[in-house]
């Protein structure tokens, strides 16, 4: 599962500019990041800090060394931010544009209401990955917890491990792929024909994701799930329901 | 919200240090409970020395705490020597009896009995969680076990009764973070088998809940298992026992928690910077624990 090359660390870090939250505050760092003086950054010290690298609007490349805490790169609108361990509630939350991969596992509510962009987290996410999604890419290699993607309404979850109970529940246009075992579906959410179409953009994610394997993409396994359309459209003949 | 850290020590080495690690961890989680904190520390020798028993008590306002253990010394039987530690609200003695005498002394001059056993001083306060420790004077806490809980009431009013944990059973602890849905109904029934209450704290009665359920025998997985069958509500719960340390959560699980294990120790946070400067935080399993399942450790 090696997303970035050493090489390409390496690179990157000869050029990085560092802030250690052991002696800056987050305040500080934000504050570098919404008008950069630089096109890449290093942070050392997170230490389970909130709001690291929130709100980015350049596209600046941010490695974050260590565990994030809550909404790490949200409302994330073109930077390139990678945690390098955990990250807590709420990463890449509202997503715009631009890319995030958290090196470990996510927590709860990872890329919520995102609307474009990609998230990777190469471990595992919690529950509530994907929660009502807009529009963005999340892919994760490990599993997800349970209610996930609940009223996802547009882009895609491609999910390398397991899914919890609850996935889809409510769901909209949203595709999600799960190559693992697959909890109790959420209402109105069902499972559908992989296509050609769905399997070139299943690839298409995967290696953008880092995670196809020297080139050639393993799509074994891969199911997906959508809207059955019964729960979001008004039909009359339910009116006295409701 | 509400913050809750606990932290139970497997490497013996570490005992001399568990008050400070404790407070470090106690205050990355001030924010999240601003009005009161409450903590909880088992093996604190300085207390409850080995042949004794403690009890931690909430003393009506003007009551001299030195006072107020040649009252219990008094009343117990052979006057035996009363060690008395005063820490802002809380009063902590200790003496060689049984803890019931201890406890029988104390209740009979109108204190409130906030924590008792022959391992276990718990201290509550209202006010900063950062003074708070220092009044308790956590940093130099020893012990193998301890945790801690800094309050941001939602459905009681911040008083030091109110403040976490809830410690209704010889050498057990609750704490919450989350509100219980179905409270007074489950009060109303504990009330009818006998169990008395001090205060009107949701989390009380979860406390009260698990206490009745050791007392019969059950251990604290199985107590905890019940408790998710009964309960409505949010929650995440740490509850200790003389040998036990359990983390459970509710089915929807909104209220956080992060758990991390290593050789030395066992750490629950609700977030992960209460952990961060641990000793071996780096190499550390770390995890979120699922819905509805208990997990336990035993000492």
């Amino acid at each position: 599962m090696a997303a970035l090359s050493p090489a390409e660390n390496t690179a990157a870090t000869v050029t990085a500019t560092t802030i250690d939250l052991a002696t800056s505050s987050v305040r500080e760092l934000n504050a570098e990041l919404h008008a950069p003086s630089a096109p890449h950054y290093e942070v050392l010290n997170p230490r389970g800090a909130h709001a690291l690298a929130a709100g980015l609007h350049h596209p600046v490349t941010v490695d974050i060394r260590g565990h994030a805490g809550y909404y790490c790169a949200g409302m994330n609108d073109g930077a390139t931010v990678t945690v390098h361990g955990n990250a807590s509630t709420g990463v890449a939350e509202n997503m715009m544009s631009g890319s995030v991969r958290v090196r470990g596992d996510a927590s709860q509510s990872a890329g919520a209401t995102g609307h474009g962009g990609l998230l990777v987290i190469e471990g595992s996410a919690s529950m509530r990955c994907g929660i009502s999604m807009k529009g963005i890419d999340i892919v994760v290699g490990g599993d997800i917890g349970p209610m996930s993607a609940f009223m996802a309404q547009a882009g895609r979850l491609v999910v390398c491990g397991d899914a919890g109970d609850g996935l889809g529940d409510s769901i909209y246009e949203a595709r999600v792929y799960v190559r693992g075992k697959v909890g109790a579906l959420g209402a109105d959410c069902v499972e559908k024909p992989l296509r050609e179409e769905h399997r070139a953009e299943l690839a298409e994610l995967l290696t953008a994701a880092g995670l196809g394997q020297g080139g050639s993409v393993d799509l074994g396994g891969f199911r997906r799930f959508g809207s059955a359309r019964q729960l979001y459209h008004f039909t009359a003949h339910n009116s006295a329901s409701y | 919200m509400c913050g809750i850290v606990g932290l139970h020590l497997r490497d013996p080495e570490l005992h001399p240090r568990l008050g400070q690690l404790l407070q470090g961890m106690l205050c990355h989680m001030v924010e999240r409970g601003p009005d009161s904190a409450g903590v909880a520390v088992y093996g604190d020798r300085r207390r409850c020395p080995e042949g004794h028993a403690a009890v931690s008590v909430l003393l009506p306002t003007g009551t001299d705490p030195a006072r107020f253990a040649e009252s219990v010394r008094a009343a117990l039987p052979g006057a035996p020597e009363v060690l008395v530690t005063g820490a802002g609200d809380t009063t902590v003695l200790a003496a060689p009896v049984p803890v019931d005498d201890l406890v029988a002394a104390a209740g009979a001059v109108d204190a409130l009995v906030v924590g008792s056993g022959t391992d276990l001083t718990v201290y509550k306060g209202t006010g900063n969680p950062r003074d708070l420790a220092a009044t308790y004077d956590l940093a130099n806490a020893q012990g193998w076990q301890g945790l801690a809980h800094t309050r941001m009431a939602t459905e009681s009013a911040v008083t030091p009764e109110g403040c976490h944990p809830f410690s209704v059973g010889p050498d057990q602890c609750l704490v919450h973070n989350g509100s219980f849905a179905n409270h007074a109904t489950i009060r109303r029934e504990l009330q009818h088998e006998g169990v008395r209450f001090d205060s009107d704290n949701d989390s009380e009665v979860g406390a009260r809940f698990v206490a009745a359920r050791l007392a019969a025998g059950e251990d604290l997985d199985k107590a905890l298992r019940a408790l998710c069958e009964r309960f409505d509500g949010f929650y995440t719960l740490l509850v200790t026992s003389a040998d036990g340390f359990a983390v459970v959560r509710d089915a929807i699980a909104c209220k956080p928690a992060v758990i991390a294990e290593t050789d030395a120790w066992v750490a629950m946070a609700s977030e992960f910077r209460a952990l961060a400067e641990l000793p071996g935080i780096d190499t550390a399993r770390i995890y979120e624990p699922e819905p509805e399942r208990v997990y336990a450790w035993q000492r």
